[in-house]
């Protein structure tokens, strides 16, 4: 399908493409079709990946309360800060101003486990149980200190608005594995308040709009407007479209415009599409372990849980990146209570995620990732009182994990310092990170680049190193 | 606005085009520089000589730095002496260690011997074509085709490229493309009786689109991608911002074809001119249209610097055609432009009120109704004012300062430093980072008060413990302290008076200090409402002070539209360079200053002087890169491709000499007039060109690069929504006014932090053109998003048009259109004659021709259809005029412009 719809825009990702000598013209680069994904095969890199799942948790989750155990913080439970290892750090305004900066303990059980005996709270039972598939990264730091900018490099590898998402990137170099679904999907968790959601966090930046996530919704219409108006049947669309179709053919017969072309497999796509989305969404068919392994929520759609799950079959289906957004991590205050609700809405559908893939054979060419735009204070902002604190935003250090898609199970990289305020070895930075999930889907992430503006862009923007050491 | 001339040295282009003329003759010949060596050395050499990288210390981007001695002690270019520069040594090297460029291939003898030449010839600098203000040169050709100079150079590029002019469009097909191109909407049907039927020429015709108030709202639609207009704040819960009042503005600059010298003044500095009006004021929105941060705990100062990042990035790609963004790291990597250069141009940026409140102080604020303006007449009446404090509809802050006189408060101050002003008029020490806070300085600043018999102050204040004072300093921050208020513990609003420590007299700049005296917050944070100086023993009546505060009231509760203002002096910003572009890494201090490419010797100082030099005629860029938008938007493709990048990075055109007469002419002849420029391009056989297809064209141009036939290009996000709503007859055509919520679908609005949510209009309002749908930068209106309409985050010169099956199902499904398709298909019920006659008349109204017999035939049989279908049980089904309707609405010729 989609013969030409560029033959007016040469724009430069035929740079890319002929620099990973491929030799592809300016043709067929339709959102739904597929001719980059070659980049991926025959590109410069082997790819281990070939799809990923994103499981943003927006807001920020307590690295410290999860996965990152300090039993110092709760022999000092209480007791100031020591200004050495606050040196000079920036703060946000939210806790710069307190007079005291009392250090917090965590208040959860963490026990070791799995065969590499990695550490993780009693809040994350199901994780628990899969650590061996995963690869932990407690060492990942960002330089932002708000959400906005932290999400925003994290997800475009700059602070400030502008740059293409990283799903946008990928579709852009590996196109799709599915001619009737979008190479990106973003699924958000339904209800949920707190920090909000930008769409430029899945938006396509410079790169041609076609390029940005796709947002399912959940509900009888999970994309906008693809039902068909009351009083037009599926029957009554064929055949008008029928009909469509011979206009445009004539209207090609007469002026010779190829773009005509393009638009009637565009208007057949659509219609596909109202097909094979609402097919790919209707659960229904999923037997009643597969619900009991994701949890109860995920017959509720628009749950994260019933978001894991069609993340399962979306990949099943070929789409090159997946991203669920769930937010609410972002507890400044009374984060003991908030965490649990957090954790008991997305433990198990994520454990259950990683089974699933590993079950069905997908785990090795799906990379799936867990983590927030940044990590959370040793300090209590706040009152510190007895059942109850806050943690501010941490830029210094935070805690990811990465399961299948070439990652190497069971590891964990990266080291806090004893305070877990500052990283000891293997630091990770944003760039770093993005460098490496690219790498891991076979790209080079100094060679996907596009030209703006005089000047060739790309997600790790000058910087970025891969993490060889999380290879398997 | 007079330039002396010897503001610009002389430059070198008349050797650029001599050389250039020169080049093609072969070996031995003048070798230019820029048009010869550069695009080699762009490729080859630059990745490591460059802007960016300095290998060697030696770069080639910059002449100073290439013919010097370099970190080896030799030179790498010695001109005359190509055998001696070590340049030519290391190119020729066989040794693969030493041999440059060190990546990739060697240069090839052609390459090499050009380089010799260069050299040999002196190695001479010239500037890029772009930077060389242009000269006509038109082609001596001539034929019966040609209606205009344009057609001269686009025929010469036809004939050196073997193709044929196209024939001329039918006259259905130019009417509808006059329209479109002009108003942005298929023209009226009055208009198009009078045209088809041969009562109007074409000339007419364009003059009556002109003369139409559409005008101005097509054209804006295309400035205000520029200027990243919006109607929030950008950044995280992406609040809501009152500034449609600047989009108004656009509107009415364009359909009052306000030249586009006028124009770029008002926006970049009309609140610097003499004597600026309301209407100037507002203009300068232009750069507050930059992203405001309110999100908790953020630092103020660094998004102030984003902004200011970004207004020089701004203004320099939509007047310049130039890309700075790399710039505010390193120096540029191709063009030369150094990394100081550009904080040269952030200075003159840098010192504007503005500084990222949440407030967005400061702001112009306007009557809401002539109630309105009438309850603050009474007010300053009573208050003993002489005149009101309402002019043109805008609220005066100086009159409403002198009504309330000698009483100060914040919002209305002339200039301030880290105290947060909100817009209800107090301000408060609250803020950021405390790690910065000790050092942080909190100012409020009034010019020229009077000292004589000043005993003292009163502040209207709370606080929240007992750690805060307010230190009054005469003439500037630093000046002597008049007076120092520790101001107490208060819940609530006390106003204590403390006494001035001596007799002054005169007038003075008095400058108020909060100083938190621990630093630690909440303790040292103090809410200021008023000052009040209190002259002789007696302070304000109660009475008028309540008063003073309604009217206050009714002053915050204009129609804010925040603004430009530039700083005092006293608490004038030091600009300093951002190393690789970190807010957080400040170096050397720099003055306003232009890059040294434009040879520009007169006074930079603020932003007016940029505004003069961007229009001075010297200045090379501004016509041709304006000219360019125009055409580009008229042809789908500019004359230079790459609208916002006209530096030795932008793709290389064949039109360049078009370009420059376009450029010349535009800024001469015709005035700067932007409908002059529209109807002179026009006029010309090359855009009057049937836009239809044939093989030998396709083979020959199938970019229709050289412009053989006239360009088929799918319309844009606003025009495709308005020209359903007009042919369907359900578009409400008023003009301006606060931007509306047409409908859209539920869920898609998240406000976190706020009761602010998505109301679909239903009354007439919902039918108001693209252009007035409420923009929501984070979470834009769908359909338009679908068709490539950008976020306005930041500025955007082109817009990809793309070819998705999202579009396809919004023209097809989404509420709107099927709402367009009905009331089209009810039209047509209404029609006389048979059912084809009515259909015929449908698709009349839609594209200003019949449809063919084939057509016809399948529009009807798409009726028959869908007359035997059976309703489903459930629902009744479409009628099928309606369903005819909706196919119309979908036909690739009304999606395209042809």
């Amino acid at each position: 399908m989609s013969l030409c719809n560029h033959t007016n825009s040469f724009y430069s990702r035929r740079d890319f493409l002929t620099r990973g000598s491929l030799g592809l013209g300016a043709a067929a680069l339709g959102m739904l079709s597929n001719p980059a994904k070659l980049l991926a095969n025959s590109g410069q890199l082997p790819a281990k990946a070939k799809r990923v799942i994103y499981l943003f948790q927006s807001g920020a989750p307590s690295q410290l309360d999860l996965f990152d155990y300090k039993p110092l913080l709760q022999k000092m439970h209480g007791e100031e800060l020591p200004p050495s290892i606050r040196g000079e750090t920036r703060l946000t305004g939210m806790s710069a101003g307190q007079s005291s900066f009392p250090l917090v303990g965590t208040p959860f059980q963490f026990a070791k486990h799995g065969q590499a005996g990695a550490s993780v709270s009693e809040l994350m039972p199901h994780t628990a149980k899969i650590v061996d598939q995963l690869c932990f990264v407690k060492s990942m730091y960002t330089e932002a200190i708000n959400h906005d900018p932290a999400v925003t490099f994290l997800l475009s590898g700059s602070q400030f608005p502008g740059r293409p998402s990283m799903g946008a990137w990928l579709s852009y170099g590996l196109g799709s594995d599915n001619e009737n679904l979008p190479a990106f999907v973003v699924l958000t968790t339904k209800d949920k308040t707190g920090q909000p959601l930008y769409s430029r966090s899945w938006g396509s930046g410079f790169l041609p709009s076609e390029h940005q996530g796709a947002q399912f919704r959940s509900g009888k219409n999970p994309v906008l407007y693809l039902e068909n108006p009351p009083g037009v049947s599926p029957q009554s669309r064929r055949g008008q479209l029928d009909r469509l179709q011979q206009l445009q053919a004539h209207q090609h017969g007469t002026v010779g415009d190829p773009e005509i072309l393009a638009r009637m497999a565009q208007y057949e796509m659509a219609y596909r599409m109202q097909t094979s989305v609402p097919e790919v969404m209707d659960v229904s068919d999923e037997p009643d372990h597969v619900y009991e392994m994701y949890g109860e929520d995920s017959r509720k759609p628009g749950t994260f849980a019933a978001n894991c799950l069609l993340a399962r079959r979306l990949a099943e289906k070929g789409v090159r990146f997946i991203q669920l957004f769930h937010q609410g991590w972002d507890q400044h205050g009374n984060l003991p209570k908030a965490i649990k609700v957090q954790c008991k809405e997305t433990d198990q559908a994520s454990a259950a995620l990683v089974k699933d893939l590993k079950q069905r054979g997908m785990l090795e060419d799906t990379l799936v990732i867990w983590g927030g735009e940044f990590g959370r204070t040793n300090y209590s902002q706040g009152r510190l009182t007895d059942d109850n604190f806050g943690r501010d935003h941490h830029p210094g250090c935070f805690t990811l994990w990465m399961a299948g898609g070439g990652t190497k199970p069971g590891i964990t990289h990266g080291e806090t310092d004893d305070f877990g305020y500052g990283i000891r070895s293997r630091g990770v930075h944003v760039h770093d990170f993005q460098a490496t999930v690219l790498n891991l889907l076979g790209i080079d992430h100094e060679e996907l680049t596009y030209k703006f503006q005089g000047r060739r862009f790309r997600l790790t923007d000058v910087h970025g190193h891969v993490v060889k050491d999380i290879m398997a | 606005m007079q330039m002396v001339d010897n503001k610009w040295l002389p430059r070198l282009g008349g050797l650029l085009f001599l050389s250039a003329l020169l080049s093609c003759f072969g070996k031995g010949d003048r070798i230019s520089y820029s048009e010869d060596v550069k695009p080699l050395l762009n490729q080859k050499c630059l990745r490591c000589h460059g802007g960016i990288k300095v290998q060697g210390e030696f770069s080639l981007l910059f002449k100073d730095m290439a013919l010097a001695e370099n970190e080896s002690g030799s030179r790498a270019i010695i001109p005359g002496n190509a055998a001696g520069s070590e340049l030519i040594k290391r190119i020729k090297e066989t040794d693969p260690e030493l041999r440059m460029p060190k990546e990739g291939n060697a240069l090839t003898e052609t390459e090499i011997t050009l380089l010799e030449d260069w050299i040999n010839q002196g190695a001479e600098w010239d500037d890029h074509w772009s930077y060389v203000k242009p000269i006509i040169r038109t082609p001596e050709i001539d034929n019966d085709w040609i209606q205009h100079d344009i057609d001269r150079y686009i025929l010469q590029v036809m004939q050196q490229n073997e193709l044929d002019v196209s024939p001329r469009a039918e006259k259905h097909e130019l009417l509808r493309r006059f329209s479109l191109d002009i108003t942005g909407l298929p023209p009226s049907p009055e208009l198009a009786d009078l045209y088809l039927a041969g009562i109007l020429s074409e000339s007419e015709v364009m003059d009556r689109l002109l003369q139409s108030p559409h005008y101005g709202e097509h054209w804006s639609s295309m400035w205000l991608d520029l200027a990243r207009y919006a109607d929030t704040k950008g950044y995280e819960k992406d609040a809501p911002r009152s500034i449609w009042r600047y989009r108004d503005w656009v509107i009415d600059a364009y359909n009052q074809d306000m030249p586009f010298t006028q124009f770029t003044i008002d926006q970049l500095a009309g609140d610097l001119v003499e004597n600026a009006t309301a209407d100037q004021m507002i203009a300068t929105a232009f750069h507050r249209n930059t992203m405001t941060n309110t999100e908790g705990g953020t630092e103020d100062e660094e998004f102030r610097s984003a902004a200011g990042i970004d207004r020089v990035n701004t203004t320099f790609e939509v007047w310049q055609g130039m890309t700075m963004s790399c710039v505010q790291c390193h120096s540029h990597p191709y063009d030369p432009i150094k990394h100081e250069d550009f904080y040269g141009l952030y200075a003159i940026f840098n010192n504007t009120m503005d500084a990222d409140l949440d407030s967005e102080f400061p702001f112009m604020l306007e009557v809401r109704d002539s109630l309105h303006a009438n309850e603050i007449d009474e007010l300053s009446q009573w208050l003993g004012a002489e005149n009101s404090p309402v002019r043109d509809q805008v609220i005066d802050p100086g009159t409403l300062r002198s009504i309330i006189s000698p009483r100060l408060i914040p919002a209305l101050c002339d200039d301030f430093k880290n105290v947060l002003i909100s817009k209800w008029g107090g301000c408060n020490n609250r803020s950021t980072l405390a790690n910065n806070q000790k050092d942080k300085k909190y100012y409020l600043l009034y010019e020229d008060l009077a000292l004589d018999e000043l005993t003292g102050f009163r502040f209207r204040t709370k606080a929240h413990g007992d750690a805060a004072e307010i230190r009054v300093h005469k003439g500037s921050d630093d000046g002597q302290i008049i007076c120092t208020a520790p101001i107490p513990e208060s819940k609530k609003w006390r106003h204590d008076i403390f006494p001035v420590s001596e007799t002054l007299d005169g007038r003075s700049t008095l400058v108020f200090e909060i100083v938190n005296t621990t630093g630690l917050q909440p303790d040292g944070l103090v809410d200021l409402y008023s000052i009040e100086p209190i002259y002789g023993h007696t302070p304000i009546a109660q009475e008028t002070i309540s008063q003073q505060d309604s009217l206050l009231k009714l002053y915050g509760d204009g129609i804010e539209t925040p603004v430009m203002r530039e700083k005092s002096k006293v608490l004038w910003r030091t600009s300093q360079v951002f190393d690789r572009g970190s807010y957080l890494a400040k170096t050397d201090t720099v003055f306003p200053s232009v890059p040294d490419l434009y040879h520009y010797e007169g006074e930079i100082k603020n932003r007016l002087d940029l505004a003069h030099m961007f229009i001075h005629e010297n200045n090379p860029l501004t016509g041709r890169v304006y000219v360019n938008r125009v055409w580009n938007r008229l042809f789908g493709r500019g004359l230079v491709e790459t609208l916002g990048d006209f530096g030795s990075q932008a793709t290389p055109s064949e039109h360049r000499d078009l370009l420059d007469y376009l450029a010349v002419q535009f800024t001469g002849d015709w005035q700067w007039s932007t409908k002059r420029l529209v109807k002179e391009i026009l006029s010309s056989a090359t855009y009057q060109q049937s836009s239809d297809w044939d093989a030998i064209k396709i083979e020959l141009d199938p970019q229709n690069l050289y412009y053989s036939r006239a360009p088929r290009t799918r319309l844009s996000a606003e025009q495709i929504r308005d020209q359903a709503l007009a042919v369907s007859g359900l578009l409400t055509p008023e003009l301006k006014g606060p931007s509306v919520m047409p409908p859209q679908p539920p869920g898609i609005w998240k406000m976190p932090y706020s009761s602010e949510k998505w109301e679909n209009a239903d009354d007439e309002q919902r039918y108001r053109r693209g252009l007035y749908t409420y923009w929501r930068r984070t979470t834009p209106y769908p359909s338009l998003i679908a068709f490539d309409s950008p976020t306005r985050e930041v500025c955007v010169s082109k817009r990809i048009n793309t070819n998705t099956p999202l579009q396809a199902l919004v023209t097809l499904n989404d509420p709107v259109y099927l709402e367009a398709a009905q009331e089209l298909g009810n039209w047509m019920k209404k029609q006389d004659g048979g059912t084809g006659e009515k259909i015929a008349a449908g698709y009349r109204r839609a594209l200003f021709r019949d449809p063919t017999v084939e057509e016809l035939q399948v529009l009807l049989r798409l009726f028959d259809d869908t007359m035997i279908a059976k309703p489903t049980p459930t629902e009744t089904a479409l009628d099928p005029f309606d369903l005819v309707g909706n196919t119309i609405l979908n036909l690739d010729a009304l999606l395209t412009k042809s």
